[in-house]
C-alpha cells in the first residue's frame, strides 16, 4: 500500500536500517519527530541506536540519547553485539545521557523538563549533534503521574527538538494497559508513527514493523518482518513490486534422465521447483541429484539444509550413487547446514539472502523450505518466503526446494495456494503401501510454461543410482514393487501360455490337414477302385446283351420272323402285341 | 562544665532551577519558606540555574527541575518538584 501526499519532505536522513530506508523513501524525516512504539523486547532502543550510530558514522551526525528507562552501562553493554563500536563513538559522537531518576527519590510537587532541556541544548551545541532519541518516555510519563504534566512536557520536548533543529526518536513502550489511549496524544503530536511487534508463533519468535503515519512522506504501511543479526535491525521489505524478471528458455537437468523426459527437457533455468513428499520420500535425493548435475555443468551451487549436516547428506547420497564430495572439495558445490528449531523465520531469509549475495551460485537448493510447509505459519512469513523467491528469480538462479508435507490433499489450503503460487514446478513424491511395502511414487503436479507428463512413475533407489520405472496400472490400482514385478511375471507367463496354445493349435491343424490330406488320398484311391470296378462290370453288360441280341437273331431265324417287323420285332413282346408264334403262311 | 546539648547539625541545601520557569519559582519560595521555619540559622542554601550553568548541573546528575539536593548531612538525598507538598518534603529530611 503506498500513500501519496503531496507534499513530500525534501529531506531524509538513513536510519541504517536495512529496509526500512528503502519503505520509507529515505528514512526519517530530517527536523522532525518519530515515534516509535512497541511492546518490551520489540527492538525499539534497537531501532533508535541504529539510527543515531548510522547518524554517527556515516551522515556525519552526532547525536544525543537520552535514557529513560535503563543505565546507560547496561544499553551500551547489550548493543555490544552490533558492531556499531557505540563504546568508542559515546566518546565524541554521541552523547549518552542517564535521565533515570533513582526508585528512592521524593516527589514533592510536579516537576519538568525545562533543566534537562537546557543542559542537553549546552551538550547539543557542544558535539554538533543534528539527532537525538528519548528512550522510554513512558517511564517518564508516569513519573509524570498527572495527565496535563504529561502532554505538557511531551510537548515541551518536541518544540525543544524542532527549535534546535533535531532529528529526534522517541520511543515508548505500550502495553496491554488503558495508558496506551491515556498517552495516545503522543501518535497526534509527532510526524512519524512506527510500530514494532514481537509475537511468539509456534515457538519461533517474530517480529514486525508497520509504519503507522508518516507526514508529508509516501511510505508502504504494510507490516513488514524485522530481523536482528550483528549488523542490527534489517527489515525485509517487497523487493520489486511488479515481477518483472527476464525469464529464461534453457532447460536445465534434473539430475535424472527420465524426469527430464518428463518434464519435456528438464527445468527452466531460473525457475522455482518444489519438491514436496512425506519423510523419507527421497526428496534429499531429488535434490542431490539437481545439485551434482549443476556441478557437473560447472555451475556454482549452494546446498542448505536445515535439517542434516553438510557429511551426512553427502554420506547418504553416496549411498544411491550422487557423489558430491567431489565438488565439494573443488568449491563448486557450498553445503551450509543449520538448524530452524526456534530461530526466527525471517532471520533464516535474511541470512540466506546474505548466503546467495556472497556465493553467488547459479543453483540453489533450499532442504527443506518449511516455511512453505508449516501450518502456523505468519502470514507476513510467507511474504518473506515469497519475497527471497523473488529475489532468486531476479538473478536468474535456479532452486529447488523440499517440502515435508504427508499428502496433496491434507495440507492446509493456505499453503497449498502459496505453493502453487511461488512454485513453477512442483513435484510430489508419496508413498504407496502395497502388498507389505512401501515404494515411491513420482508425480508432476505442476510445471509452468511446459509439456508435462501426467502419469506416476515410480522412484528406484539402488547403490547403482537413482531411476524412475513405468508403473502398472492393473484394475485401477497403480503397481509398484514387487506388485509390478509380479504382474510383469504374470504378464510374461500369459503372454508365454498365450505362444504355447497357439503352437498347439497350429499343430492340431496341420495334423488335421494332413488327416484331410491322407483322407482324399484313400478316397481317390476308392474312386480309382470303383471306377476300375465299374468299367470292368460294363465291359460284361456289353458282352451279355451282345450274346442275347445274337440269341435272339437265331431264334428269329429258327421262327422265320418277318424281316419288315421292324424294330418293334427286336423288342420284347407286349401284351396288344404278343409275342405269338408268327402266322404260317400256307 | 559543658552540657551536652544537642547541636543541630548544619543543613546545606543546593536547588537546582530552570531560570523562571513556574515550577522553579515555586520551589524557591517554598524551599525558602521551609528553611525558614525548620532549619532556621542552621542550613546553607546554594540555587542553581540550570539554564546558566548547564554543564555543572549536568556533571551533578540532575535530570529534572526544580531538584533539591542535601549534601549534608549523608547520606545525600533529593526531592523533585515545587516542594509544595511541605510534609513530604520535611518526611524526606528526617524532621
Amino acid at each position: 500500500m503506498k500513500v501519496h501526499s503531496p507534499q513530500a519532505v525534501a529531506t531524509k536522513t538513513s536510519t541504517g536500517i536495512r529496509g526500512f530506508d528503502e519503505i520509507t523513501e529515505g528514512g526519517l524525516a530530517k527536523g522532525r519527530t518519530t515515534l516509535v512504539m512497541g511492546g518490551a523486547g520489540c527492538g525499539k532502543t534497537v531501532f533508535a541506536l541504529q539510527s543515531l550510530a548510522a547518524g554517527a558514522n556515516t551522515a556525519k551526525e552526532p547525536g544525543i540519547f537520552v535514557a529513560f528507562e535503563e543505565p546507560v552501562r547496561q544499553i551500551l553493554a547489550n548493543a555490544a553485539s552490533f558492531g556499531w563500536d557505540l563504546v568508542n563513538l559515546s566518546k565524541k559522537k554521541i552523547f549518552f545521557f542517564d535521565a533515570r531518576l533513582s526508585p528512592d527519590i521524593v516527589k514533592a510537587g510536579e516537576f519538568d523538563l525545562v533543566g534537562m532541556l537546557g543542559m542537553l541544548k549546552a551538550k547539543v551545541q557542544e558535539i554538533g549533534a543534528k539527532r537525538i532519541v528519548f528512550d522510554g518516555i513512558d517511564v517518564l510519563l508516569s513519573l509524570l503521574d498527572d495527565p496535563n504534566a504529561e502532554r505538557r512536557e511531551v510537548y515541551r520536548i518536541r518544540d525543544w527538538m524542532s527549535e534546535m533543529g533535531l532529528t529526534g526518536i522517541i520511543t515508548q513502550k505500550v502495553g496491554a494497559h488503558e495508558d496506551e489511549r491515556r498517552h495516545s496524544f503522543l501518535q497526534f503530536m509527532v510526524d512519524c508513527v512506527v510500530i514494532l511487534r514481537h509475537q511468539v508463533d509456534d515457538g519461533t519468535a517474530f517480529r514486525s514493523l508497520r509504519i503507522m503515519k508518516y507526514r508529508g512522506s509516501s511510505f508502504s504501511g504494510g507490516e513488514f518482518p524485522i530481523t536482528l543479526d550483528t549488523r542490527g535491525m534489517s527489515l525485509s521489505h517487497r523487493g520489486p513490486v511488479e515481477l518483472a524478471y527476464k525469464v529464461s528458455n534453457e532447460r536445465i537437468s534434473s539430475g535424472l534422465s527420465r524426469l527430464d523426459t518428463m518434464l519435456s527437457g528438464g527445468y527452466f533455468r531460473g525457475s522455482i521447483i518444489l519438491v514436496s513428499g512425506a519423510p523419507g520420500t527421497a526428496k534429499s535425493t531429488l535434490s542431490g541429484l539437481f545439485a551434482e548435475a549443476a556441478c557437473e555443468r560447472g555451475e556454482r551451487t549452494l546446498y542448505v539444509s536445515f535439517d542434516e549436516g553438510a557429511d551426512q547428506i553427502s554420506r547418504n547420497l553416496r549411498s544411491v550413487g550422487i557423489r558430491l564430495a567431489p565438488h565439494r572439495r573443488s568449491g563448486l558445490l557450498k553445503m551450509f547446514s543449520t538448524r530452524t528449531h526456534g530461530r526466527n523465520i525471517d532471520e533464516q531469509f535474511i541470512a540466506l539472502q546474505e548466503m546467495v549475495l556472497a556465493f553467488e551460485p547459479r543453483c540453489l537448493v533450499v532442504d527443506p523450505f518449511s516455511t512453505l510447509s508449516s501450518k502456523n505459519v505468519h502470514h507476513a512469513a510467507v511474504d518473506t518466503a515469497q519475497q527471497f523467491l523473488d529475489f532468486l528469480k531476479t538473478r536468474q538462479i535456479t532452486v529447488v526446494n523440499t517440502s515435508l508435507m504427508d499428502g496433496l490433499a491434507t495440507t492446509n489450503e493456505a499453503t497449498a495456494t502459496a505453493i502453487s503460487t511461488v512454485a513453477d514446478t512442483w513435484i510430489h513424491l508419496s508413498y504407496f503401501a502395497q502388498d507389505g511395502e512401501r515404494n515411491r511414487a513420482l508425480t508432476i503436479v505442476k510445471s509452468r510454461g511446459m509439456g508435462h507428463s501426467n502419469q506416476v512413475r515410480e522412484l528406484t533407489l539402488s547403490e547403482k543410482g537413482v531411476d524412475l520405472a513405468d508403473v502398472f496400472i492393473s484394475q485401477g490400482k497403480v503397481l509398484m514393487g514387487v506388485a509390478r514385478w509380479e504382474w510383469e511375471q504374470r504378464e510374461l507367463e500369459q503372454e508365454k501360455r498365450g505362444r504355447l496354445a497357439s503352437d498347439q493349435r497350429r499343430l492340431q491343424l496341420e495334423i488335421a490337414q494332413a488327416e484331410a490330406v491322407a483322407r482324399i488320398e484313400v478316397m481317390k484311391k476308392e474312386m480309382d477302385g470303383r471306377d476300375a470296378e465299374l468299367a470292368r462290370l460294363l465291359k460284361t453288360v456289353g458282352a451279355a446283351a451282345t450274346l442275347f441280341d445274337s440269341d435272339r437273331a437265331v431264334l428269329k431265324k429258327m421262327r422265320r420272323a418277318d424281316e419288315d417287323a421292324g424294330p418293334h420285332a427286336k423288342t420284347r413282346p407286349t401284351k396288344k402285341h404278343p409275342i405269338k408264334p408268327a402266322k404260317v403262311r400256307r | 562544665m559543658t552540657k551536652a546539648v544537642p547541636v543541630a547539625v548544619r543543613q546545606k541545601f543546593r536547588l537546582y532551577v530552570a531560570g523562571r520557569a513556574p515550577n522553579s519559582t515555586r520551589a524557591v519560595a517554598n524551599i525558602k519558606a521551609i528553611c525558614a521555619e525548620h532549619f532556621a540559622s542552621h542550613h546553607d542554601l546554594e540555587i542553581v540555574d540550570m539554564l546558566e550553568v548547564p554543564l555543572r548541573a549536568l556533571a551533578d546528575g540532575i535530570v529534572v527541575t526544580p531538584t533539591l539536593v542535601r549534601f549534608s548531612p549523608l547520606p545525600e538525598l533529593r526531592v523533585i518538584g515545587t516542594l509544595a507538598d511541605t510534609h513530604e518534603v520535611l518526611l524526606a529530611l528526617g524532621k
